[in-house]
């Protein structure tokens, strides 16, 4: 009796329910297939860039790549200078970047972390760490570059050990800050001194994190161009003098892609396939290093 | 005589075991020095950068005054330098990467913390973080081998057509087709940028209580609705700051814009003609520079260096917010 008098109302009420209903369910799906498109479009430039690094490197990569030093125009060669250059470049900024990165983040965290001077200071290094790396090198060819009037290899490495820094700083900051409190003051008071128990107990617990950070560094720099250009420079011989110009695989890379000769070109791709499989090896050995400290902690 | 050599000993290990204790206490206050010493290293540098960069430039900005920054003409023959395009193209190219980069990086996040059964997630995360593992001139020798001849080709002559007679944003996407330009260094450094981006909105989505968006669950709401209206009201200020993030790097980019921008320091309307930006003109002129026209470029990457400190700060100071709130919840 009742329900034959109220359908009229509540049949109109039902219809606006099921419009807003059915409004909201395409709102609904068109944002998930829009947010799976989002993902798609992600995935889809990433292996694309893949696949023409990977199509265009492997016509160059052969013995001579490794073992000729870079040609001159339009003849044939390889990048065994610029390989050697990128090395000895690298290797020295990520030596010197970790030791003060790893001094300064230990710093951080075990001395000065909640002081006003410790929180600018971490502020600071979280901007320089996406600080524009072309301004990392201007900086360098200014105080070095351009009081000594020489492109030099130094120079270079002391670049990328500014890029190695920050990147440092943050992960050994952070790791040293998940090493429980205990295991400092157990150490301490058994009276050995804040010295030894960060280098020895400390730094033990937060080695895997701290060698990810570094790892993260190296892949970062060995890709890195802007600052090497008006730092390290480039040369076309082979050359093992630090206080002069050297090659490096991104500088060579730099020179030869834009430049009309395809022999040049197809060393350009080379390298690139190198460097992009040296990179991506070595932030999946970052990663896995992480991982496998965390499970095991678990 | 028995008991006497306990007694003679005792001393001698309590003064032993005192200057131990001083070397310690010294060998600590050296260490600490040394650590310190790394610490005020890292922020020195930042002010070195900046002055450096200022000190390089003082030539210019004594020449042209503040006027340099208001002068669209950059011309090595005759000396005279601006630095308006350069910003000018700077900050539209990083505009346009952007536009792309925000919608897109909010729906990777999106998939990745709510659409994405949970074996997927792991595996699309690390792919998309691959992304900004990959060297920028990378990107750039992409962009020009393959990139480019598909806008020159395809792209600019639609948008000629069909977006060139438009009025008002018309010029924008006139020109010829080149394939180089703004628009296609913009849509390059867009890719670049949404690894930074959806990495920062994927961990503030994951910061969001469980209960929050299982009492809108609980009320009926729709996935989409519980991202609109609870996750991103939540997660504000954090999201800015990722986008800020992105944009501070987008601003700084060199390697990959040099090759696509088209490296002309004349102004052009057209996002489709050849440009320039900061970082690109840096890049492009400075080993061959002198003088003036070097003083020029160091002034032009103070600037540079003092526009990306103000936005990386600002995205800083946002991202600690929320941490801030999660900290005290």
């Amino acid at each position: 009796m009742n329900s034959a008098v109220i359908p009229a109302p509540d049949a109109g009420k039902a219809a606006v329910e099921r419009r807003l209903y059915f409004r909201r369910t395409v709102v609904n799906r068109l944002a998930l297939v829009l947010g799976c498109a989002a993902a798609l479009f992600g995935l889809v430039f990433l292996f694309w860039i893949l696949w023409t690094t990977l199509s265009y490197g492997l016509k160059g990569v052969n013995l001579d790549l490794f073992t000729k030093m870079t040609p001159a125009p339009m003849s044939a060669g390889g990048l065994l200078n610029a390989f050697f250059g990128s090395a000895v470049i690298c290797l020295i900024a990520i030596v010197i970047g970790s030791l003060l990165g790893v001094a300064a983040g230990t710093w951080l965290a075990e001395y000065a972390g909640n002081k006003r001077i410790g929180t600018v200071t971490r502020f600071i290094n979280d901007i320089l760490i996406s600080a524009p790396s072309i301004v990392i090198g201007l900086f360098v060819a200014i105080v070095i570059v351009m009081q000594f009037k020489q492109y030099s290899a130094l120079a270079g490495a002391i670049a990328l050990a500014l890029l190695v820094i920050p990147v440092v700083v943050r992960t050994t900051d952070e790791m040293l800050r998940l090493v429980p409190g205990q295991m400092r003051e157990a150490a301490l008071s058994l009276g050995v001194p804040q010295w030894k128990v960060t280098m020895q107990v400390l730094y033990r617990a937060a080695l895997p994190g701290i060698v990810t950070g570094i790892l993260l560094a190296l892949a970062r720099i060995t890709g890195e161009t802007a600052p090497l250009l008006f730092t390290a420079f480039g040369n076309q011989y082979w050359s093992t003098d630090l206080l002069k110009p050297m090659a490096s695989v991104p500088v060579v890379m730099y020179q030869f892609v834009g430049s009309p000769y395809e022999s040049w070109q197809t060393l350009a791709w080379a390298g690139a396939l190198v460097l992009t499989v040296f990179v991506l090896l070595l932030s999946l050995l970052a990663r896995a290093i992480l991982l496998r400290n965390k499970t095991s902690h678990d | 005589m028995a008991a006497s050599s306990p007694a003679a000993a005792l001393p001698a290990a309590v003064i032993d075991a005192s200057r131990r204790a001083e070397r310690d206490a010294r060998a600590d206050k050296l260490f600490r020095g040394l650590l310190a010493a790394a610490g005020i290293f890292v922020l020195v540098t930042l002010i070195g950068i900046a002055l450096s960069m200022l000190w390089g430039g003082r030539e210019a900005l004594a020449q042209f005054g503040i006027g340099f920054f208001f002068s669209a003409e950059w011309d090595p023959v005759n000396q005279k330098f601006g630095a308006l395009i350069p910003i000018y193209g700077t900050l539209v190219s990083a505009l346009i990467a952007m536009l792309i980069a925000v919608p897109v990086s909010f729906g990777i996040a999106l998939f990745l913390t709510e659409i994405a059964p949970n074996w997927l997630r792991g595996p699309v995360a690390s792919a998309i973080e691959l992304l900004a593992g990959i060297p920028s001139i990378i990107y750039g020798m992409w962009g020009l081998f393959v990139f480019v001849p598909l806008v020159g080709e395809h792209v600019a002559p639609w948008l000629n057509d069909h977006l060139g007679s438009w009025p008002l944003i018309g010029p924008l996407f006139t020109g010829p087709p080149l394939g180089i330009g703004m628009l296609t260094a913009g849509f390059v450094l867009a890719i670049m940028v949404i690894p930074f981006i959806s990495s920062v909105m994927r961990e503030v989505f994951l910061t969001v209580p469980t209960r929050l968006k299982e009492s809108a669950y609980a009320l009926g709401s729709t996935k989409w609705e519980v991202v609109w209206d609870i996750v991103l009201p939540y997660t504000r200020t954090a999201v800015v700051g990722g986008v800020f993030l992105g944009f501070g790097r987008a601003l700084g980019e060199t390697m990959a814009v040099a090759y696509l921008v088209g490296n002309s320091v004349k102004f052009t309307p057209s996002l489709l003609e050849p440009s320039t930006t900061i970082a690109a003109l840096i890049a492009n002129d400075f080993n061959e520079s002198t003088g003036l026209h070097r003083s020029s470029l160091l002034l032009l990457g103070f600037v540079l260096f003092v526009v990306t400190f103000i936005v990386l700060a600002a995205a800083r100071l946002m991202l600690l917010r929320l941490s801030r709130k999660e900290g005290n919840a």
